[in-house]
């Protein structure tokens, strides 16, 4: 009996009118698009994008070269060397991350104790070489300047869950 | 003047490509100069005025023929060096078949015309007030049927002992039984089991 | 309406006013046909993403009304790779025999009464012969190639072709014994009166339930045009997911280009053969809605058809390659060939035959 009525339904296209009613309904529906550039999504304030290095208030970079970052890189994007400046403090003489190797794991941000380098809300760094995506320190603490209110207020709204 | 110039066109075409069937390196070129000759062997149809014939020979020998054709040819994994040493050892013989085949042309065309038929037999207009289509239709199913019955017969055995030639079933292989698979529903489907814990089904 | 005497097939008016009115009746029909596919084409791609509640092409011109002619632009301006180890002349003539082969269908096709280039008589004949050689590119395209991915493609479309040719050449029978001509004018014009007498319901035969027969017969015709075209449910000789792209993997640029503009015009075809053959062509569903020219009928029902194909794609999952063969050889051929027996009865014993 369900046989000969499986065969009818089939014969009637009924599977494809109830697919086809189905699509003119999604059809009517909202888009799920947005217009990209133009439009964007909303981005978690533990997003991980391009990569910055923070200064303190009064201009002072953060960073301290311990090289935990180094260290602990999965993908080994990222070289530091460092020597003692003139005022006696231990800073990095080169910071390099090579954002072709860099994974995003985030564990360069987890891992500095001075919060100076961070993975800031920025992902539209596309660049036609591999040259321009080899970040040196200039290039990281431009990037600071440039997004440190974005990246200061993203880590203010994380720190209760840190 | 312009159907005595495309006679030439076609004509030449059509006997130029043949040549190349025969001459092609490649068979998979040769079946496509083959269909080049069908092609213009249509167009020949369509110039004396059987343009339902040109299309059926389009339809079946173009469309359906040399597809085949080309399907086998395609797969065949022919070593061409191989093929082409053959090629000067059976001209003779091939030479010798073609001039057999062309002094029969002759005599019968000489034939033909000593007896008078080229008139009513040789191009045959269709009749006063009906396309060739239904002439045709006229001649299959009116004067021929018993005929084109019988030929289509000799066609349904061939394919019959075709089938019987070539179907094995072979046993201890799954097969899919479509009508099967769509008619099954959720009753016929889906038991419910009551499994106890540690136990499984016991089977 | 003109009707081409049969027996002066040739007779043709040839002079050079003849020649050059000719030559600009078709350069206007394909530029008209160009364009409006350029725009069907957005269509399809917006009606796909509409179902999936997404946007579309909406960048390029207003709503992405330009997005066919950058895509034409792009695909011109690449640089065409020919495969080494491709046979150079058939991997470069396989396109463009698809391309022509896909024009020179449109030669019979009236879309409005008198406005057809060649009023054939065996017009639909002629569409069949056309539509049965547009495999060839795809073959010779796929052989050409000497790559394993578009042989394949090649083979698959080749048997898929030749299979729903044979369902689609009875559904033609069952239409031409109604009409009792191979016109496709004469096709339109025997539907004529409103909708109950196109070929779909065929109301005009009643008390004879024709339309039982003509309505499975419509919907066959439909999904064959589907196969035919290599259209998803059917397209398993591009299938991406196990072909790659079948028989265009190696084409790049114009190549391509002429294959994908060959492909949408035979669908294009095919919607209007399925116009003329069972929806009344040209002709409006009622007759007080005649006051719109007969052309607006005609591209609506086109439009509405290549409107069903956009949507079959979206909706329906692609048919494995043994269930593609049954359902043209062991349900749509025994059915198409029974209706034939039917329809053939109809004619004989109504005295409809002329």
């Amino acid at each position: 009996m369900s046989r000969i009525a499986q065969t009818i339904r089939g014969a009637l296209l009924m599977d494809f009118w109830g697919a086809f009613v189905m699509g003119l309904r999604y059809m009517a529906q909202p888009k799920a698009t947005i217009n990209y550039p133009f439009e964007k999504g909303p981005l978690s304030p533990r997003f991980r994008g391009q990569h910055a290095l923070r200064r303190y208030a009064n201009g002072e970079e953060r960073c301290i070269a311990c090289k935990l970052c180094e260290a602990v890189c999965p993908a080994q994007a990222i070289t530091i060397e460092a020597e003692p400046r003139e005022d006696g403090s231990r800073r990095t003489t080169r910071y390099d991350i090579d954002m072709v190797k860099c994974i995003y794991c985030g564990f360069c941000e987890e891992a500095c104790p001075v919060d100076a380098i961070v993975e800031g809300p920025n992902f539209e760094f596309a660049a036609e070489t591999r040259e321009e995506l080899y970040y040196d320190k200039e290039k990281l603490l431009a990037n600071g300047d440039r997004w440190e209110r974005e990246i200061a207020r993203n880590l203010e709204l994380d720190a209760p869950y840190r | 003047m312009l159907q005595v110039i495309t006679f030439w066109i076609l004509a030449s075409v059509t006997v130029l490509s043949a040549f190349f069937v025969v001459a092609a390196r490649n068979p998979v070129r040769s079946v496509l100069w083959l269909i080049l000759a069908f092609f213009s062997a249509a167009g020949l149809f369509v110039l004396l005025g059987a343009e339902f014939l040109a299309m059926l020979l389009i339809v079946v020998y173009v469309g359906a023929v040399a597809v085949l054709f080309l399907f086998v040819v395609m797969m065949l994994d022919v070593d061409f060096t191989e093929l082409k040493q053959g090629f000067l050892s059976y001209l003779p013989f091939g030479a010798l078949v073609s001039i057999v085949l062309a002094t029969e042309l002759i005599i019968v065309g000489n034939a033909w015309t000593e007896a008078n038929v080229v008139a009513p037999a040789g191009a045959s207009a269709t009749p006063e007030g009906v396309s060739n289509v239904e002439a045709l239709g006229m001649l299959l199913y009116d004067d021929y049927a018993y005929f084109f019955q019988a030929a289509g017969l000799v066609l349904l055995v061939a394919m019959i002992g075709a089938i019987v030639l070539t179907l094995r079933h072979k046993p201890h292989i799954k097969r899919q039984n479509i009508a099967e698979q769509v008619g099954r529903d959720r009753k016929t489907a889906v038991t419910m089991q009551d499994v106890k814990s540690g136990e499984g089904l016991g089977e | 309406m003109e009707t081409m005497d049969p027996i002066s097939f040739w007779n043709l008016p040839v002079s050079v006013e003849w020649t050059l009115v000719a030559l600009a009746q078709i350069l206007a029909f394909m530029i008209v046909l160009l364009i409006s596919l350029a725009f069907l084409l957005l269509m399809d791609r917006k009606v796909w993403a509409s179902v999936q509640m997404r946007k579309g092409p909406n960048v390029v011109g207003a709503f992405g009304l330009l997005q066919s002619f950058a895509d034409f632009l792009k695909f011109v301006f690449k640089e065409i790779v020919v495969p080494a180890g491709a046979d150079r002349t058939l991997f470069l003539i396989a396109p463009l025999i698809t391309f022509v082969l896909a024009f020179i269908g449109w030669a019979v096709v009236p879309v409005a009464p008198g406005w057809v280039i060649a009023d054939l008589n065996v017009g639909i004949l002629y569409l069949f012969a056309i539509s049965s050689l547009g495999v060839y590119g795809i073959i010779i395209g796929g052989w050409a190639s000497n790559s394993k991915y578009p042989f394949l493609g090649a083979l698959r479309s080749a048997a898929q072709m030749v299979s729903y040719e044979v369902s689609i050449g009875f559904i033609i029978v069952t239409v031409l014994l109604f009409a009792g001509s191979m016109n496709l004018s004469v096709i339109v014009e025997q539907q004529a009166g409103g909708f109950w007498n196109w070929n779909m319901l065929a109301l005009h035969t009643l008390p004879v339930p024709m339309f039982l027969v003509m309505i499975p017969m419509t919907a066959i015709f439909f999904i064959s045009a589907l196969a035919e075209t290599n259209r998803p449910p059917f397209d398993l000789p591009e299938a991406e997911s196990e072909l790659v792209a079948g028989y265009q993997v190696e084409y790049s640029s114009t190549p391509y280009l002429l294959f994908m503009i060959g492909e949408y015009l035979n669908i294009v075809l095919m919607c209007a053969m399925t116009t003329i053959l069972f929806f009344g062509g040209w002709h409006a569903p009622f007759e007080f809605l005649s006051f719109l020219p007969p052309f607006f009928w005609f591209a609506a029902k086109v439009i509405f058809f290549f409107f069903m194909f956009a949507m079959v794609k979206a909706l329906v999952p692609r048919y494995r390659y043994d269930q593609l063969m049954r359902l043209g050889w062991k349900i749509f051929l025994p059915t198409s060939l029974g209706a034939v027996v039917l329809v053939g009865a109809y004619v004989a014993y109504s005295g409809a035959a002329s």
